[in-house]
């Protein structure tokens, strides 16, 4: 297939609906109201469902309820929209549906902004809901990165029976860029014994739940999430390290960020300063080792974190880089974006310090 | 030797957990027979709630959902989208439905989802201890009421079924009550009525069942029973207020 010119929140809407997705439920927020949108044209075209819920809230609900029921469901947000799903992500970790939730983050905290931002990283990585749960979250920094994640997602989500987060932001869900829709490597798949399907007599009634009353019960349950999500660690983590070696100065940066940071390493390249990225393209699981080993590189003076945030990745870089080099940070918050000129600018400093 | 009563198939072998005298157990009962003479036991799916209700997953003896507290209608409106031809139920308290998960149910009224619920009114916070529901009556006393829900402090009770039959997709709205005979088998009517609407394909369908709670009450069954009658019947009045039917 040629490439086409795709906007970034319509292209993960079509990506979702070539890997099978055929239920979505939402609620409109900028900046990703596009992927509601295009759903409710295509969705009933594929003999899918379009819903749009009353709240964010009954949103992720019926996306239990859709998951539960065996099938391939959708739902997408910005940042106000997923605190509102946080308690139904709970649940549909603990309960082990599979499912997959886009969130277009934007500035914040409250109502924010509507500009980019990465200040979810917390939210998305380290909890949101409560209890011990993890989802699988998936940082694409193009359109086209955004298009094969989104497919590929889905095969994850059923894989490990997980919710699989998709996190852009604001500049992947507008910016229009060529896109090829390409079919994902196949896994093999677990067939969904466990959904509710109606019992047809032929079988015991399956139960869609998280409640476990009795606390040996209980944390048995959280020490198999727990293998499950080492599995998950130790097959799906993905990173792109580039031109780390022989770098002076190490960025990790994730998404459009780390777009705006390569310009930077090039510019800093000119100027004879040998600088790479680390580039997370799984922020959980976290791509730990990539970091460790750039840490024990001879050549490598410090890490420079770069983030739409006042600093939230960066603690995952030192626990990461564990004292043996220093985590620098540089970032910009509330929908303003790092320049390249700046970054070159604080890499410098970082430098000038670290001689 | 012949058989002169049989459990339904509806329900498992699960000894239910309610207190002595709570009519949560006459309530599972009519929606599994229900269930089991309309033949729709092995097609169904039902919603679990939180509430004194949510372990309703082991003992309806069909596939099951146990949803977040008040989220049951927004659960069975994904089931149901995903499997139209299945018949979908939720079973929810007065907490749980009219407090914490009023916007999931007027919103699935609203868009005419076709399932049935089943909601269990007995005007207390049963499984947490007694506290005030949006159903609690006026003067009556509750762990979080101590000297009787005010009225110009907790307003009035919410009476759910007026409110829900103003809804034009809410086709089938039925309140009755079972603290005898007589009632409980009209209760099991309605109950088959609102599943039968449901699997016309006609709307979205409930039944508030006027329900007791001798333990949060601080009364014995007998006397709780006569309490229903007495205090919520006149405040919630049995009846119906939407069929199908009225629609033509
Ligand atoms: C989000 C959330 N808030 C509060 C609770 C605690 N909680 C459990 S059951 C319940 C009330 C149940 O009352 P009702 O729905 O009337 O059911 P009943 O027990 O009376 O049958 C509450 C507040 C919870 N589980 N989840
Ligand atoms: S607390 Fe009340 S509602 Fe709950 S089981 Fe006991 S009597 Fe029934
Ligand atoms: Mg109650």
């Amino acid at each position: 297939m040629a490439k086409e010119l795709w906007k970034g929140n319509e292209a993960i809407a079509e990506a979702a609906i070539k890997a099978g997705c055929r239920y979505f439920f939402g609620y409109p927020i900028t900046p990703q109201n596009e992927i509601p949108e295009y759903m409710s044209l295509r969705l009933p075209q594929e003999g899918g469902v379009f819903l749009q819920a009353e709240s964010e809230v009954a949103a992720i609900n019926m996306v239990y309820g859709g998951a539960g029921s065996g099938a391939r469901v959708m739902t997408s947000s910005s940042s106000p929209g997923i605190s509102l799903k946080a308690e139904g992500i709970s649940y549909i970790a603990g309960a082990e549906l599979p499912c997959v939730i886009v969130n277009i983050v934007r500035g914040g905290p409250g109502l924010g902004g509507i500009q980019p931002a990465q200040s979810d990283y917390y939210q998305a990585t380290k909890g949101g809901g409560h209890g011990d749960y993890r989802l699988i979250v998936i940082a694409p920094s193009s359109v086209q990165e955004a298009v094969d994640l989104t497919q590929e997602a889905f095969d994850m989500a059923d894989q490990y029976r997980i919710p699989v987060m998709i996190m852009g932001d604001g500049m992947i869900g507008q910016m229009m860029e060529p896109v090829e829709f390409k079919p994902v490597a196949k896994r093999v798949l677990p067939e969904k014994t466990w959904a509710t399907t109606g019992t047809g007599g032929k079988r015991k009634p399956n139960v869609i739940n998280s409640l476990f009353i009795d606390p040996q019960e209980c944390e048995n349950h959280n020490i198999k999430l727990f293998k499950k999500y080492d599995e998950i660690t130790a097959n799906e983590t993905r990173v792109e390290n580039y031109n780390v070696e022989g770098a002076e100065i190490v960025f990790v940066a994730y998404g459009t960020t780390a777009r705006i940071v390569k310009n930077a390493i090039n510019t800093l390249a000119k100027e004879g300063i040998k600088a790479g990225m680390i580039r997370p393209i799984t922020l959980w699981p976290f791509p730990t080792a990539a970091v460790e080993a750039a840490a024990d590189q001879a050549s490598v003076k410090a890490f420079l974190t770069v983030e739409m945030s006042m600093g939230q990745m960066i603690d995952d870089v030192k626990i990461a880089a564990n004292g043996k080099k220093p985590v620098h940070f540089y970032g910009r918050t509330g929908g303003m974006i790092p320049t390249p000129a700046a970054i070159v600018e604080h890499a410098k400093k970082v430098l000038g310090g670290a001689k | 030797m012949a058989v002169v009563f049989d459990k339904t198939k509806g329900l498992t072998d699960k000894p239910f957990h309610y207190c002595p005298g709570c009519t949560h157990g006459i309530i599972h009962r009519l929606v599994a027979e229900v269930l089991e003479e309309l033949d729709l036991v092995d097609n169904a799916i039902g919603v679990a709630p939180v509430g004194c209700a949510v372990f309703c997953y082991d003992y309806f003896n069909c596939d099951m959902h146990e949803a977040a507290h008040g989220r049951a209608p927004a659960v069975a409106s994904g089931v149901k989208r995903v499997h139209p031809d299945k018949t979908v139920f939720t079973y929810q308290g007065d907490g749980d439905l009219a407090s914490i998960g009023a916007a999931e149910i007027i919103h699935s009224a609203m868009r005419g989802e076709k399932f049935t619920t089943i909601f269990v009114n007995n005007a207390i916070y049963g499984m947490t201890g007694g506290q005030m529901a949006p159903t609690t009556l006026v003067g009556q006393k509750a762990t979080t009421a101590p000297l009787g829900r005010d009225e110009n402090h907790a307003g009035m009770p919410l009476r759910v079924s007026e409110m829900l039959a103003t809804i034009p997709k809410a086709v089938f709205v039925e309140r009755v009550s079972v603290h005898d005979v007589k009632h409980i088998n009209q209760a099991k009517k309605a109950i088959k009525k609102a599943f039968q609407t449901q699997m016309e394909g006609k709307g979205f369908s409930i039944v508030e069942v006027l329900s007791t709670c001798p333990t949060n009450w601080g009364k014995t069954p007998v006397e709780s029973l006569k309490w229903l009658q007495e205090n919520m019947m006149p405040y919630f009045p049995l009846g119906n207020f939407r069929t199908p039917e009225e629609e033509k």
